[in-house]
């Protein structure tokens, strides 16, 4: 989505109603942000929207970018957020080959995910349950870890449902929706 | 870093940005490296140690071994080709301050080419505004790009409040021109 260096449009303030409702709809997406949407999103503070091209809003606060969103898909957790609050998110792991590919904006291929460096729920290597035990859905946000590093490297939206992707093991897994290093990383809010 | 206190605490690589563990994944391992050992010792011993990087190698086969090294490379080479284009623009590009004769006594000066170096030229036509209390804004130019255009005969104060302000903008690079051509359309 981000692929080319972006350059934000008109910043405006958003309304306080409109704000509550940013706030219930990110509760409702990421229920597990629950004890830390106070730090997150202060009632009391003042969010900023940012127009970026080709109809993607994001929220700010002040200048921390927050959340993202394409028209009214769903909100998409911008990567400093994600490095912050890292468990709070449905995860995947990629393995070590993918990496660089993700990082150039690649589209994530199911192989990534399903090779032994690779994570998905119910994963038999996956003793901690660190990814989770229920079955992800095509259309889902999640983000998207490394082997062997600590901070997660994308964020994007399911193409394929985990189950399938454990059957099929080929094919798109997830589309790239914001990636370390791309436009809106690199996006500086002044 | 499985139980830490939230918000964790990142830190990010002062060159690329990245989180220093992708590093490696940017076209400028190389400066990374020497930026995270200057700056966070700590971490450059973890990160870069001998082991790691052999366990990093370990893990691919030798012929995807091979792939991403040619990748990286090659990555590595664009990315140096990027900023010595950069500095080359930098350095080759002027910044023009035009008197424009607008009515006889009156007159604005024109600002082309800030935008080379880096500059934001709203929030620089903002200063001027600010700095020469005059109506200054951002204007197309009609080969394409944009201006600062700022009311008054200012072309001296403006180069000396670029030199002094904006020291990525070296003087040398700087030049006035008295534009007389409008005035010759209308006589």
């Amino acid at each position: 989505m981000f692929k080319k260096d972006i350059t934000p449009g008109a910043k405006s303030k958003v309304k306080s109603s409109v704000q509550r409702t940013i706030r219930s709809k990110v509760l409702e997406q990421y229920p597990l942000l629950e004890p830390y949407i106070e730090d997150i999103l202060p009632k009391k503070e003042q969010l900023d929207l940012v127009k970026l091209p080709d109809r993607i809003a994001l929220y700010a606060l002040g200048t921390t970018p927050l959340f993202f969103q394409h028209m009214d898909d769903p909100l998409l957790p911008h990567l400093t957020l994600i490095h912050r609050y890292p468990r709070c998110f449905p995860t995947l792991r990629i393995d070590r080959g993918a990496i660089r590919f993700v990082l150039s904006g690649a589209t994530l291929m199911t192989p990534g995910l399903t090779s032994p460096g690779g994570r998905l729920p119910n994963d038999p290597n996956d003793a901690e349950g660190r990814y989770g035990k229920k079955e992800l859905e095509a259309g889902e946000v999640v983000v998207i870890e490394a082997e062997g590093k600590e901070h997660a490297c994308m964020v994007g939206v399911l193409k394929v449902g985990t189950e399938e992707m454990k059957r099929v093991k080929k094919g798109q897994a997830c589309e790239a929706g914001h990636y370390l290093g791309d436009g809106l990383w690199s996006l500086s809010l002044g | 870093m499985a139980t830490a206190t939230y918000p964790i605490q990142v830190t990010y690589c002062g060159i690329c940005s990245l989180p220093p563990e992708y590093c490696e994944f940017g076209g400028t391992t190389k400066k990374c490296e020497e930026w995270l050992e200057e700056k966070l010792p700590d971490m450059h011993s973890k990160l870069y140690s001998q082991e790691v990087l052999e366990q990093n190698m370990s893990a691919l086969s030798v012929d995807a071994q091979k792939r991403a090294e040619k990748d990286s490379q090659k990555k590595a080479a664009r990315a140096e080709a990027a900023s010595a284009k950069l500095a080359e623009t930098r350095a080759t590009s002027k910044v023009l301050i035009k008197r424009i004769e607008r009515n006889k006594r009156k007159y604005v000066t024109a600002v082309q080419g800030l935008e080379a170096f880096g500059l934001d030229i709203k929030k620089v036509a903002k200063d001027f505004g600010k700095k020469f209390a005059t109506g200054s804004s951002v204007t197309k130019v009609p080969g394409g790009g944009e201006e600062i255009t700022v009311q008054g005969d200012l072309s001296d104060d403006i180069f000396d409040y670029v030199v002094e302000n904006y020291k990525d903008v070296p003087e040398d690079n700087l030049e006035c021109i008295e534009d007389k051509k409008k005035k010759k359309a209308d006589g």
